[in-house]
């Protein structure tokens, strides 16, 4: 079944730019962005303020897919995991640039721009946030 | 409030059906609840069937209508509704028709659950089950449902020490069950070796630590207590009826080891019925993983969290133990139509308080739960059942 691309090109910010959102009254911060505060509710309505996250976090949990939907089959097999970032907000993603076995809870991880999947050889290329190990300096 | 009775259950047989039809299955689950509860059928007043995605699996929504015309009650033109709500859309059936009862609106009422998932491929199933987890956020970065669980799953084992034997040793106790049920997909028994060793799906979960692909139907009928020896001589009642709901990605709940939809839907039936977790004989809990029995006989409040893998290594939910889980055999073997795991739930609760659950009976089984999960937690409904 074909997908309309405006479903993917409206997620574009916080899926290229890891932009999230802060509640102006209790200062918690959202990613994806959310519409009011489930904390504070009206109190937050009309301030809620866009910010850019760092893209850096620390694995909470992690799996291996070794059977995926159709549109990751050429991936197989690939660590997904719960991500916590810095700000708060906890995120999943693929993990990336790394041998499948040192993927393990607690490791630091940031953000890489990466292609997701594609519709089949000829349509949309979508792309969004995958994460790799922070190499100590 | 009122108080509401089961006064009759139907099964279909579990498994790939190929030869049967999504409306020959809930015809025949409804037509065999009808006969065991002897009433005629012009009594009902409302029909509330579940059914997670017969969209995507069969082609047909509007299936209220399509489950109220395929059981002959098209003619009557009684309300039928269909409800969604991903895995726990039977439960959620239930509930609906309970309250419809409670309420004073109905005194009979027929409530279904049914999926047909072999009429597509094994990568559409795989697909239209992920529709139960967030498609923005989970499903687009290319988690899978079975890899959510997995998640908790490894939160699990390294939180509590929790191990892939305790979650093989669901899948083989499961089995056991399954094996003594002729309505069960897969009635054999498995050795913890073959659910160990079986090919990985998301590790740490295998093959045999998922439930199956099933097509299949189950049906209820709900009476106004008062009334129901009218019908049956032997009525089982719901004494406790809770739901609950939760965020839809697995990723921001309070913690990745508990269903907080699990923990909240009891306590609302718990406080209903006015007892406490040590008061339950029996469960049929979601296992639509291994790990998620774990999960659940801990969020029910059987055993303390963390404690669930030890509570399956001790025995303690095995046919003979001290509280019995999934005597059915469980989503694992007797199999998960989605739609209809949650009502299917509730006819094996009924079975075993009537003591007609034959070769699986549990002895001196009084007080039974039902727990029905959505998705990986974002609902859940739960019942809690006495005989008459």
């Amino acid at each position: 079944m074909g997908e309309g691309v405006a479903r993917f090109w409206r997620e574009i910010p916080q899926r290229y730019n890891f932009i999230g959102n802060k509640c102006g009254s209790c200062k918690r911060i959202f990613f994806p962005p959310r519409e009011s505060c489930p904390y504070c509710r009206r109190k937050s309505m009309g301030k809620m303020k866009d910010i850019k996250l760092n893209g850096k976090g620390e694995i909470v949990t992690y799996t291996i897919i070794h059977v995926s939907s159709e549109d990751f089959e050429e991936q197989v097999p690939y660590p997904i995991a719960i991500i916590k970032l810095d700000e708060g907000p906890q995120i999943t993603a693929q993990i990336v640039d790394c041998n499948i076995d040192d993927v393990k809870i607690g490791m630091k991880v940031e953000s890489t721009f990466r292609k997701i999947r594609q519709d089949g050889s000829t349509g949309a290329i979508y792309y969004g946030y995958k994460f790799k190990k922070v190499i100590e300096q | 409030m009122r108080d509401v009775a089961v006064i009759g259950v139907g099964l279909t047989k579990f498994g790939e059906l190929w030869d049967k039809s999504f409306r020959q299955l809930i015809a025949e689950a409804g037509a065999k609840a009808i006969l065991d509860s002897g009433i005629e059928g012009k009594e009902i007043d409302a029909m509330y069937v579940g059914s997670m995605s017969s969209g995507r699996f069969v082609g047909q929504e509007h299936v209220g209508a399509l489950v109220a015309d395929a059981s002959g009650f098209s003619n009557t033109h009684i309300p039928s509704t269909r409800i969604e709500s991903a895995c726990a859309s039977g439960g959620l059936a239930v509930r609906q028709g309970y309250l419809s009862i409670a309420s004073g609106m109905n005194d009979i009422v027929v409530v279904g659950g049914m999926e047909k998932m072999n009429d597509v491929v094994g990568a559409s199933a795989t697909e239209t089950l992920a529709t139960a987890a967030d498609q923005e956020w989970e499903a687009f970065f290319g988690a899978t449902f079975p890899g959510l669980y997995a998640m908790i799953a490894t939160k699990h084992m390294h939180d509590y020490g929790t191990t892939k034997e305790q979650l093989a040793q669901v899948a083989v106790k499961n089995h056991a069950n399954g094996a003594l049920n002729p309505y069960a997909q897969y009635q054999r028994e498995i050795t913890i070796e073959q659910a160990m060793n079986a090919t990985t799906v998301a590790y740490p979960l295998g093959l045999l630590d998922c439930s199956p692909v099933t097509d299949g139907a189950a049906s209820i009928i709900l009476c106004a207590a008062d009334k129901a020896k009218e019908y049956i001589d032997k009525p089982v009642k719901i004494i406790g009826s809770g739901q609950a709901s939760d965020s839809l990605a697995l990723h921001a709940r309070r913690d990745i080891c508990t269903l907080d939809s699990t923990v909240y839907a009891s306590r609302m039936a718990y406080k209903q019925a006015n007892l406490t977790p040590k008061d339950i004989d029996f469960a049929e809990v979601h296992d639509c993983f291994t790990i998620a029995e774990i999960c659940a006989i801990e969020d029910l409040g059987f055993v303390k969290k963390g404690e669930g893998g030890k509570a399956i290594e001790n025995k303690i939910t095995t046919l003979n133990g001290s509280l019995p889980v999934n005597t059915s055999g469980g989503l694992k073997a007797k199999g998960h139509p989605v739609g209809a795991t949650g009502v299917a739930q509730v006819v094996e609760v009924t079975l075993q308080l009537r003591g007609e659950a034959e070769k699986r009976q549990v002895k001196d089984a009084k007080i039974g739960l039902a727990h029905n999960v959505g998705g990986s937690g974002a609902s859940c409904a739960v019942h809690i059942l006495e005989a008459m």
